[in-house]
């Protein structure tokens, strides 16, 4: 079955895909409390398509699957925006300017950027899910003539989680974007929207006949994200989700990332939803 | 020549280890050993199991002296051919640190070839959908192929069935039908005991050619055909295999999960018998100095808890899930992952399961009651 | 039909009303403006109105002794404020602040609700409207309660 696109790969280390590649660590920005975004830089030109994920590998300790969060045009920088929340991506959010981390990737199927050409584009991200998506903003931005209204909704759990505040507001200032900023829990300063995410949709200003969604979150805010897409009249198969599961190799190979017939790592991590559709509501596939 | 039915005498099957060994091989064979008969290092034709049959039964095995001294007179024990294709253990690399970076050393290693002795139809299968899984994807499973590439296979068309084969509701045999180098027939009686050869490759051929052989009457041949069509019959178990993947995906909420999960203790030996299951897990270490790293794969299985980890907890956290994860995937899923089932019947998890459980028993019951819980589809 | 009736009808939470119960609710409605930072109406107080949101965003808040007010929702144009004015006590049960210039069609609870008494078909439309949109609402605290981003507590 196939759940994905067949994207070209960038440059990997050796044919079995395995072995990572040693890179320099050129800048590590503390976005929040245990969220940071490393940049680092390859020997050579690294080409990968928004939604797609690298292996990080810490010396000796092990590896985590990370989307890239930067700007695919640019492919002499490798952005990544972890999360410490395992011995590992601990130890990543840890590295300074530098050191050495391994790479191997990218991999996994990327956003419909080309397939959402000539449509509205509602781009719906909940907390980390933002940094998969901002690949897909930067696209877009960049070819903004190919596209219909763009609609950027970002939620995030307070003010104080709020990712690349200053990348939002300098796209917040255009005029040919509309992006909302939502969060569950607002403190005394916060002036702007308090509510989850899905609950913005009913209003976003695209035509939903002629509108590719792309979302990434939670799950739970995935579920509810979808519905509330699909009550706005957006057919299933115009809605693109990204899904996490355990990974192991990367390659398709160790079983590991499997949801339902669909091997994460390869199908996607960005699926159609139409093709996972069966499969989505089972719980603990 | 490929397709030349040929008889070698008893004896003359050592000739057949002998040449492989003189050819560099590392021969494997069958050998009977601390109550089962497992595949290990063989030398002589004395190392096999001469005389021993199995009874197998769900969550039963053993093995017993038969009335005569046939080589082959069992059926699949708990070893398959996946532990030296696919090793439970395998070092991917090796990593020094090198200033403040580090550099790899791929693992460089050849091992002699292999030569597998008494490969049956089902394992054969299997190893064709192995290769099917490690082989034909965009990243390929290097070491693999070349033991895969360079391995020479004698396979043996099964002389009797056990309690818990069904090869023949998988399409997976008794009858090998392609992919050895030579396919052995034991014909033995009280007036003979020898084995008709039908050759299967150029290499096959060209070990036989070095051995006392003759072509093989059409008596003998006629009774090798018996011989497999007697094994088709006596088949220990059925599996219904129409509309099964439909089946399967359609009913994730059946309460044949839950009657199954009381039972299954999550052991995950199925995992380990059965000769398709190709998960394995990937372990990052260092020595104690801290200045060199390795990358180790090792058999995994998707019966443990941590499995399906993320950084929430596991997706698949009761056994009911992991269990249904398994028997879905192995008759489903992977027809959608690679076009065929990853069953091949050899009944290994049947006979290997502390509490008997039998997935031919589990299909049956969805069966009989389908649609018992099946989600309501998205519109 | 005028003016007022027609703005009613064109209310999105009004979709599918006749126009016969157009009418009525239009005869107890008034337009009304708000400016950033204008009280709506505050907590305890009674219900006399209930609002739909024409244009802007209005602040939910809990307020508490000693510290600032807890914004727990936005809403925004569309959505309605709020469904104590149907059952008793007939209270507020937060406070609503004006984030922003707010233009609101306010509709009087009592003339509604004796309205709704006489005629119970209207009664029963009204009734569906708010039981479906207190129900998105449910809903979406839910998920706000759920905490979804945050690190997940065992």
């Amino acid at each position: 079955m196939s759940t994905g696109h067949n994207v070209p790969d960038g440059r990997t280390q050796s044919s079995d895909g395995l072995v990572p590649l040693s890179v320099r660590v050129s800048r590590v920005r503390r976005e929040t409390g245990d969220v940071a975004t490393l940049e680092l830089t390859p020997p050579f030109a690294f080409a990968a398509t928004p939604g797609q994920f690298n292996m990080l590998y810490v010396f000796g300790l092990g590896e985590v699957a990370i989307s890239l969060s930067g700007d695919p045009g640019e492919q002499t920088r490798l952005v990544h925006t972890v999360r410490a929340v395992g011995a590992v991506s601990r130890a990543i959010t840890r590295l300074r300017r530098n050191q050495v981390i391994g790479v191997r990737g990218p991999y996994g199927s990327g956003w419909p950027v080309a397939e959402g050409e000539g449509s509205d584009i509602v781009i719906v991200a909940g907390g980390l899910g933002l940094a998969p998506l901002r690949p897909v903003i930067y696209h877009v931005l960049a070819h903004r003539q190919r596209y219909g209204r763009v609609v950027v909704l970002y939620g995030a759990r307070g003010p104080a989680d709020i990712l690349y505040r200053r990348e939002l507001e300098a796209w917040r200032r255009r005029l040919d974007v509309d992006i909302t900023v939502t969060v569950d829990h607002a403190g005394a300063d916060w002036r702007g929207n308090v509510g989850v995410v899905p609950a913005l949709i009913q209003r976003a200003p695209v035509d939903p006949d002629h509108a590719v969604a792309m979302v990434c979150g939670p799950e739970i805010m995935m579920r509810f994200t979808i519905d509330a897409l699909r009550r706005r009249g957006l057919a299933m198969d115009r809605i693109f989700i990204s899904m996490e599961r355990n990974m192991k190799c990367a390659i398709g190979l160790c079983g590991h990332c499997q949801f339902g017939p669909a091997f994460v790592c390869r199908d996607g991590p960005v699926f159609r939803f139409d093709r996972i559709a069966p499969f989505f509501d089972i719980r603990e596939i | 020549m490929p397709g030349a039915k040929l008889v070698i005498e008893r004896d003359g099957l050592q000739g057949v280890i002998s040449g492989l060994a003189g050819r560099g091989y590392r021969v494997i064979g069958p050998t009977a050993r601390d109550g089962a008969i497992v595949y290990d290092n063989t030398a002589l034709l004395d190392d096999l199991p001469v005389g021993w049959t199995d009874h197998q039964d769900a969550g039963r095995y053993r093995i017993e002296r038969r009335a005569d001294a046939a080589l082959f007179g069992y059926a699949v024990g708990p070893h398959s051919w996946k532990r030296f294709l696919h090793p439970p253990i395998e070092r991917l690399w090796q990593a020094r640190r090198d200033g403040d970076g580090f550099a790899i050393i791929e693992n460089g290693e050849t091992a002699e070839p292999l030569a597998f002795i008494g490969v049956r139809a089902c394992e054969l299968r299997a190893i064709t959908i192995q290769d099917r899984v490690l082989l034909a994807g965009q990243y390929l499973d290097k070491t693999y192929k070349m033991r895969r590439e360079h391995a020479f296979i004698v396979a043996v068309n099964c002389g009797e069935a056990r309690g818990t084969c069904f090869c023949v509701s998988m399409d997976a045999g008794p009858q090998v039908k392609t992919g050895f180098d030579l396919a052995l027939t034991e014909l033995i009686d009280v007036s003979r005991h020898l084995f008709v050869v039908e050759v299967g490759s150029p290499a096959g051929a060209d070990l036989v050619a070095g051995l006392p052989h003759r072509p093989a009457t059409e008596e003998e041949i006629t009774a090798a055909e018996r011989i497999v069509t007697r094994t088709a019959g006596q088949m220990g178990r059925t599996l219904e295999t129409e509309g099964l993947k439909e089946l399967l995906q359609g009913n994730p909420d059946h309460p044949r999960w839950d009657a199954v999960a009381e039972r299954c203790l999550t052991c995950g030996n199925c995992t380990n018998v059965c000769p398709t299951c190709f998960c394995t897990t990937i372990d990052d270490t260092t020595d104690l100095s801290g200045a060199t790293a390795e990358r180790v794969r090792r058999w995994d299985s998707c019966f443990t808890l941590d499995f399906s980890y993320i950084h929430d907890g596991s997706v698949r956290n009761t056994g009911r899930s992991r269990y249904r994860q398994w028997m879905t995937h192995k008759l489903a899923h992977w027809i959608d992952q690679f076009g065929t089932s990853g069953c091949v019947g050899c009944g290994r998890c049947i006979t290997w399961c502390p509490v008997g459980i039998d997935i031919t028993e589990e299909v049956a019951a969805i069966r009989a009651a389908p649609s018992c819980g099946s989600p309501d589809a998205r519109t | 039909m005028h003016g007022l009736e027609r703005i009613v009808l064109d209310q999105p939470f009004f979709t599918g009303l006749g126009p016969e119960f157009g009418a009525a609710i239009s005869g107890c409605a008034r337009n009304l403006r708000f400016a950033g930072g204008e009280y709506l109406f505050r907590e305890g107080e009674s219900a006399n109105e209930f609002y739909l949101i024409r244009q802007g965003a209005v602040a939910l808040e809990l307020h508490s002794p000693g510290r600032q007010p807890i914004v727990v929702a936005t809403l925004r144009e569309g959505d309605i404020l709020d469904g104590s004015w149907l059952v008793p006590p007939y209270c507020w049960t937060f406070d609503a602040r004006a984030s922003e210039l707010v233009r609101v069609l306010g509709v009087d609870a009592r003339c509604l609700r004796d309205k709704c008494e006489a005629d119970h078909d209207l009664g029963y439309e009204l009734m569906k409207r708010f039981a479906g949109a207190m129900g998105e609402r449910l809903r979406a605290m839910r998920l706000q309660v759920a905490d979804v981003y945050g690190p997940q507590r065992p």
